[in-house]
């Protein structure tokens, strides 16, 4: 764990070695200032954590990655396929749990074998019995484990999150975090987590970092692994109540109940 | 009885036990009502008819008023057997089937562009907002001096009555597709095509078909109007010959074709809804 003062970005790394590289970002919506000269490297490989108050960009920051809002150009690049999850599931409600996963490789190589990757990927999400079930069949957790599916497919350099267990129940969240790690060890891609939840990204992720009002703030490099994260632990309590203190509020001691699970199944 | 039975038994079904949410395959079955439910919607029906009958056996209704049901039966029969009737029904359904497809056609097409395209929406919206409040029965008049008495005008007006049921739903299903699903769509990095194929078209469909069964209802309504335009085939020219010879069995048996009718093609599009939306479990 190290408390970086300044931007995490290494400067000196070619783009070519990272599934992401935002420079200088700025995005605002008529004289609001969303993103002001943002700055944010992705490591291939790596899990990163955005964490912000509501409003301060995070989402916006994911969606400029996301290519799903126009960009000014040289401002983001990422290298590689990426997948996306979202706080809703949003699946097309019309169309099998198969279907709706494979439809994430109608333009891709596997296009012709896109139904049994569907299938392959269903089952590693711990769905195996649903793939010819309709959308709104499934339960809230089951339907998120079709958005992760959906997003997994296509085998992305980098994975987007954006808040995807934030309406979850808390028994759910628990085993959908196991569930990212497992994911994430065996495909090894890039996951950049958008949450507001402290204690989620302290268990999930290496990095974490902190946007403040459009403005990449703080940054915390968790290095001990994942299995040791109790709260408790300085090297956790410690950046805990920075971060907090960085979204501004009041660091309060960890609730045993919250993020305890961080070292189940994590190695 | 056990007193505390007969005070539980009728409450206890329906109200303390609440039935889970079915789902899954069969649900519709276990949903439908228990029994012979469905038998008591037939009484009240079948009295009305069997009440004709008996004012009518025993002269209480005239028959140059209202014929029997049996003499209106027997009616059916003979029609039937000497090919009068089926042949009036297909000149009938030929015509409010060639006019409902234009209508359909015409109606998709123009929900399709204005539902896509902001150009198309700035184009074809308007006009269509207003001239959906014209009464389209209003417009004989004009079809006939454009059109003369043939086929042309009626087709026209079935074609034009149901042309804004269907548009108007079609446009008002495909604007109000989730945009959030349309953005996980674009994540997935679909094209246009893709995009309209996979989520605006199914997505739209639900309420398109909500058109569809109000236009042909309508398709119907305009084509027992159009038949009374000189009328050479079809159960408008029957009806119209029964009304030279004051044959009122036969007057009433076109209405109750005409209904059936409505009522079968009504059945087939419910059945079609069952089959494409049960996804809506």
């Amino acid at each position: 764990m190290a408390r970086l003062t300044t931007d995490p970005t290494t400067t000196d790394r070619r783009p070519t070695d990272l599934v992401a590289r935002v420079r200088r970002h700025n995005r605002s919506f008529g004289s609001t200032h969303v993103l002001r000269e943002v700055d944010l490297d992705i490591r291939p490989g790596e899990f990163v954590a955005l964490l912000g108050r509501s409003g301060c960009g995070k989402s916006t920051l994911l969606r400029s990655l996301t290519g799903l809002d126009p960009v000014p150009a040289g401002e983001v690049e990422v290298h590689g396929r990426t997948g996306v999850a979202f706080q809703e599931p949003r699946l097309l409600p019309w169309k099998s749990v198969r279907e709706n996963v494979a439809l994430a490789l109608l333009n891709t190589e596997q296009r012709d074998r896109r139904h049994g990757l569907a299938d392959e990927t269903l089952a590693e999400v711990g769905l195996t019995e649903k793939h010819d079930a309709w959308p709104l069949q499934l339960s809230g957790g089951q339907a998120q484990r079709v958005s992760l599916a959906r997003a997994l497919v296509s085998n992305p350099e980098l994975l987007l999150l954006d808040e995807p267990f934030s309406a979850l129940d808390a028994l759910t969240r628990i085993e959908m975090h196991q569930l990212v790690i497992e994911l994430w060890r065996r495909h090894s891609m890039a996951i950049l987590l958008v949450t507001h939840d402290v204690d989620e990204a302290l268990a999930l992720a290496d990095r974490l970092l902190v946007l403040d009002q459009g403005r990449m703030s703080h940054a915390w490099e968790i290095t001990i692994p994942r299995s040791d994260r109790a709260p408790s632990r300085p090297e956790i309590a410690g950046p805990r109540a920075e971060i907090l203190t960085a979204l501004g509020v009041k660091p309060t001691p960890p609730n045993p109940n919250r993020a305890a699970h961080s070292g189940r199944g994590a190695a | 009885m056990a007193p505390m039975t007969t005070y539980l038994s009728p409450s206890t079904p329906a109200a303390a036990v609440q039935e889970p949410v079915p789902t899954g395959p069969g649900a519709r079955a276990r949903r439908r009502r228990p029994g012979f439910g469905w038998l008591r919607r037939w009484v009240s029906p079948v009295a009305i008819v069997l009440v004709w009958q008996l004012l009518s056996s025993t002269g209480v209704l005239d028959e140059r008023t209202l014929a029997a049901p049996t003499q209106i039966l027997a009616t059916g029969v003979e029609y039937t057997a000497s090919g009068v009737l089926p042949e009036a029904i297909l000149a009938s359904l030929q015509r409010v089937l060639l006019g409902f497809v234009i209508g359909a056609v015409i109606a998709l097409v123009l929900a399709v562009v204005a539902g896509l395209s902001r150009i198309g929406e700035d184009a074809i919206d308007p006009p269509m907002q207003m001239l959906r409040t014209l009464p389209h029965f209003g417009l004989i008049t004009l079809f006939i001096i454009w059109m003369g008495i043939g086929e042309a005008p009626k087709v026209a007006l079935i074609a034009l009555g149901v042309v804004f049921p269907l548009y108007l739903n079609t446009f008002a299903g495909i604007r109000g597709i989730d945009r959030k699903i349309l953005e996980a769509a674009r994540s997935m990095h679909l094209t246009r095509a893709q995009r309209i194929r996979h989520v605006v078209l199914p997505g739209a469909l639900p309420q398109a078909l909500v058109g569809l069964r109000q236009s042909l209802g309508i398709a119907w309504l305009s084509l027992i109007v159009a038949e009374t335009i000189a009328p050479q085939t079809g159960l408008g020219h029957m009806i119209n010959q029964a009304k030279e010879f004051l044959q009122i069995d036969v007057i009433v048996l076109g209405l109750a074709v005409y209904s059936l009718l409505g009522l079968g093609t009504d059945a087939i599009v419910r059945y079609l809804e069952r089959k494409a939306l049960a996804w809506r479990a």
